[in-house]
């Protein structure tokens, strides 16, 4: 699919050059943003504020200042960034008319190298979900199949990235949330290392494996924005150190060690998404890279250990939403207690109230041990396991979900949602990279390949992801 | 220990109390089943061998984080901050009746 954007540093060379301008890309996203409306991918442009932005970095060039690394380049944040120019709901009603007094950092960053936000992309409502479905406002579709969910959480960020709305957008990736959609709906999509970019203004969903997902069309992209983003924040005390720089020549195939994932491949992974997984490290081997299996044996209980620590942490994290100082507020309630639980139950979707249920219930005395610290216990007999594949690969490579996007509707057990999470879900328990790469096609669906990278290694894997994507385009 | 969740209506009822949620009573019956599901498969890591194992609690392995304790100067006036409270008085935040 050709697309109407040039590379993120030739648009910003070309602003800065004078070739053409910031209002003339703001524009040309918002219009691509109004004629893909059917997707339902956005929830609210930030169009007032992002075209003065666009005059004010039109400004700078006509002065002869620098405007940027990003000078002029659109792009969408998930709507669980807050962001001056629009409401930021986490796609959910109890936020609905919040307006944010303060920007997230990463956002801040962006704006300061002449990136301009466009739009709110809709999302599972809080991320909690792996479809969209859970938005509480309206689903959106794969743009490749308009019966069929774009993945999630973030599949607002995925759809409007294929779509073309804008050269990249943000989303978040808790446990899949920026791979899985990226999978299912055609694009990059970039984990980081946890802590590599701060979390501050991002609307907390798990602390302790929240992370800042990128969306791009190319790794080349992607990786310019991962670029502009990392880096120790004061405000997110979580916050590591940087590498000198995540841009830069692609690395070499040849050579590399490449385990490949015993577990993800076996019983369970749809055949059609193996069978395009397989012709993907085939062409990886072609070009010199050494792919061998590789079993981590604790891999197939890493969704459970999710499932409890998730929840764990969403139930605390919830629980600023009471109706008092932000927020939806329930109206009739007379007294403090009656107005938390009434505003609770209006404002917070099925899934929101699932997981705070589940949360509390492995946090509640006498379980916890059984539940929570068992579970923590097991996340580091999983880092383990990493650690020893990782002495003797520099890679991990395998599916990022076990199917291809599926229809709208088709999952109803929350269970069984919880299951597309699979594949995706150990890279934010380890903390460990990881990326997306479109890898081909199943019928008019794409299947995207995984490749994971040891913690703080970003520029490694940014850089082998480079090469990998020449080759499976 | 080993646990088998099966949970009961009562326990719902319980577990939304503590987490200040009232449900209605369709997600009652919904909840009890499906919670009793969800808790069946996370229950699969007790069987998991992790003997002389610590739980991991941060996972790149900062410890206490601290910062200067210095006041700084964001910029943000009381009105930006107090613009999503639902209810305001003299600039602060004016809750719902605590004591009956």
């Amino acid at each position: 699919m050709g697309s109407q954007w040039l590379p993120i540093a030739d648009l910003a060379a070309d602003v800065q050059a004078g070739k053409t301008s910031a209002l003339e890309l703001v524009e040309k996203s918002l219009k691509t943003i109004e004629d893909q409306q059917d997707y339902k991918a956005i929830i609210a442009t930030t169009s007032d504020r992002a075209k003065e932005r666009a005059k004010t970095i039109d400004g700078l060039v006509a002065a002869g200042k620098n405007a940027g690394r990003l000078a002029g380049v659109p792009f969408i944040a998930k709507d669980n960034f807050l962001v001056y120019g629009a409401e930021t709901t986490a796609a959910s009603n109890i936020l609905k008319g919040f307006s944010a007094p303060y920007q997230a950092s990463v956002i801040e960053k962006l704006e300061a190298e002449g990136a301009i936000c466009v739009a709110k992309a809709n999302m599972d409502a809080f991320g909690h979900g792996a479809s969209t479905e859970n938005s509480d406002f309206f689903v959106t579709k794969n743009p490749h199949d308009t019966s069929r969910v774009p993945g999630g959480s973030s599949g607002g960020s995925a759809t409007s990235v294929v779509l073309d709305m804008a050269p990249f957008a943000l989303g978040t990736d808790t446990g899949g949330s920026t791979r899985q959609p990226a999978s299912m709906s055609g694009c990059v999509g970039y984990k980081p290392t946890y802590g590599l970019m701060s979390r501050s203004g991002i609307v907390a969903m798990a602390s302790s494996t929240d992370t800042v997902g990128t969306l791009a069309r190319t790794t080349s992209d992607a990786a310019l924005v991962v670029d502009v983003m990392a880096g120790r924040d004061d405000l997110d005390g979580t916050t590591i150190e940087r590498q000198d720089s995540y841009v830069g020549a692609h690395a070499s195939l040849k050579g590399q060690k490449i385990g490949l994932i015993k577990e993800w491949m076996a019983e369970g992974l749809q055949d059609d998404v193996k069978s395009v997984v397989e012709t993907a490290i085939t062409k990886l081997q072609a070009a010199g890279a050494e792919v061998s299996e590789v079993s981590l044996p604790s891999l197939p209980l890493a969704l459970a250990v999710y499932y409890i620590l998730v929840p764990a942490e969403i139930s605390s994290n919830l629980s600023r939403y009471d109706g008092q100082r932000y927020g939806y507020s329930s109206p009739e309630a007379k007294d403090l207690e009656t107005s938390y639980r009434r505003t609770r139950e209006i404002g917070f979707g099925k899934e929101a109230k699932r997981r705070i249920m589940i949360g509390t219930y492995v946090l509640s005395s006498g379980y916890y041990d059984a539940y929570y610290k068992k579970a923590q216990t097991v996340r580091t007999k999983l880092i383990n396991e990493f650690n020893d594949a990782f002495k003797q690969f520099d890679f991990l490579v395998g599916p990022v979900a076990p199917t291809t996007a599926f229809k709208i509707g088709a999952i109803a057990d929350p269970l069984q949602m919880y299951l597309c999470d699979v594949m995706t879900v150990a890279a934010n328990m380890v903390g460990c990279p990881s990326i997306s790469l479109p890898a081909g096609l199943s019928g008019n669906l794409p299947v995207g390949l995984q490749l994971m990278a040891p913690q703080k290694a970003d520029k490694q894997l940014l850089a082998l992801a480079g090469s990998a994507e020449d080759l499976l385009k | 220990m080993l646990i088998m969740a099966k949970l009961k209506r009562d326990d719902i009822l319980k577990l939304a109390q503590l987490a200040r949620l009232d449900l209605d009573e369709d997600e009652i019956t919904e909840f009890t089943s499906e919670l009793s599901a969800i808790l069946g498969y996370v229950e699969q890591l007790q069987n998991a061998d992790t003997t002389g194992l610590k739980p991991t609690n941060q996972v790149t392995g900062l410890l206490s984080v601290t910062r200067d304790d210095e006041m700084r100067d964001y910029g943000y006036e009381p009105k930006d901050l107090l613009k999503n409270v639902p209810t305001v008085k003299d600039d602060l935040i004016k809750v719902k009746r605590i004591i009956g």
